[in-house]
């Protein structure tokens, strides 16, 4: 299926948002994600179920003002 | 001459941006040489390649500063409200410097938003720094809402003018003597800060006018020193401003002068 992964379009196969930042390279970084615009917590990202077009943030620390 | 914000006692009144300095290492070093005791954040995106947000991380945590994240780039309740909750998990910390922008041309807060957010983050366990305007009937909302403190605009964010509109300024800080008023955006030199510490604001929070410098260590102390500089005096109850000269040397006994006709 396809989905949006800060903001580009990649396909994968993965069904849960778990799977799917391992799959993408995130494993064992601090990171901070959404779905289709709603906060998923740490502890939620092996129940988070992932459908195809689902919109997926992934942030970090960055710096700002 | 300590700050109490939320709860926590800080010594410095200076929040320092962490954008746009040339490198790492003079980030640390601006921000060892102003003594703040509190730096703002912000999350974007990560890729997964570079990683640039876990060497940021990391040099976060040797800071040993209070970290203040904040919405920046959000344009809506619900952006801002999203974003901030990936910041707490981020930094673990229940703080938020919200910002709801209304307009891509001067950076204004969106005033509407933001009270909407700022009620709805409350709501959750935040402790909200909110990004206003000088407005005091929003400055009330936010009071009403739940805010502890308050951060109105001396001027456009970036745009180094200083203090656009002392009057308000004044104005809000007689409106609100025991909110804790923080001036953020716009500050462009240390006499801008140092003005705003006179009008009796509580801190300064700035990133541009030292990240952009030619010299941001130097202009890190020299913000310090100017916002301490401030607070004295305003602590020390100035003199009154006189339309007329008033001489300070004493005029009885003046050499040549006759007391006559």
């Amino acid at each position: 299926m396809q989905i949006i992964l800060n903001g580009k379009t990649i396909s994968t196969e993965q069904t849960t948002l778990e799977a799917l930042l391992a799959e993408q390279g995130y494993s064992n970084c601090s990171v901070a994600t959404a779905v289709n615009e709603a906060f998923i917590a740490k502890k939620e990202y092996a129940n988070t179920r992932l459908n195809a077009d689902c919109v997926i943030e992934v942030v970090a620390p960055m710096q700002g003002g | 001459m300590s700050l109490t914000l939320y709860g926590t006692e800080f010594q410095s009144r200076l929040l320092l941006g962490t954008a746009q300095y040339p490198s790492p290492k003079i980030l640390q070093d601006s921000i060892a040489v102003s003594a703040c005791d509190i730096i703002t954040v912000s999350v974007r995106r990560e890729s997964s390649r570079e990683k640039t947000g876990q060497h940021f991380w990391r040099l976060l945590q040797e800071t040993q500063t209070h970290i203040l994240p904040n919405t920046a780039g959000c344009r809506t309740a619900k952006e801002a409200i999203t974003t901030a909750q990936m910041a707490r998990e981020l930094f673990s910390t229940d703080w938020i410097k919200l910002e709801v922008i209304g307009n891509d041309d001067n950076l204004q807060p969106n005033v509407f938003a933001l009270v909407e957010a700022a009620q709805e983050l409350i709501s959750q366990g935040f402790k909200v720094f909110p990004y206003t305007t000088d407005d005091i009937v929003v400055g009330e909302r936010l009071l009403e809402v739940g805010c502890e403190a308050l951060m109105p605009w001396g001027s456009p964010i970036g745009s180094g003018r200083g203090l656009q509109n002392p009057f308000a300024l004044e104005t809000m800080r007689a409106y609100f003597p025991d909110t804790p008023l923080i001036v953020d955006a716009g500050i462009g030199l240390p006499s801008h800060a140092a003005a705003a510490m006179q009008l009796g604001f509580d801190a300064v929070l700035l990133n541009t006018a030292i990240a952009k410098s030619g010299n941001p260590v130097n202009m890190a102390k020299a913000f310090a020193l100017a916002i301490e500089a401030g607070r004295m005096s305003f602590l020390s109850d100035p003199i009154e401003q006189r339309d007329m000269a008033a001489p300070s040397t004493p005029v009885a006994g003046t050499p040549f002068w006759l007391d006559t006709p």
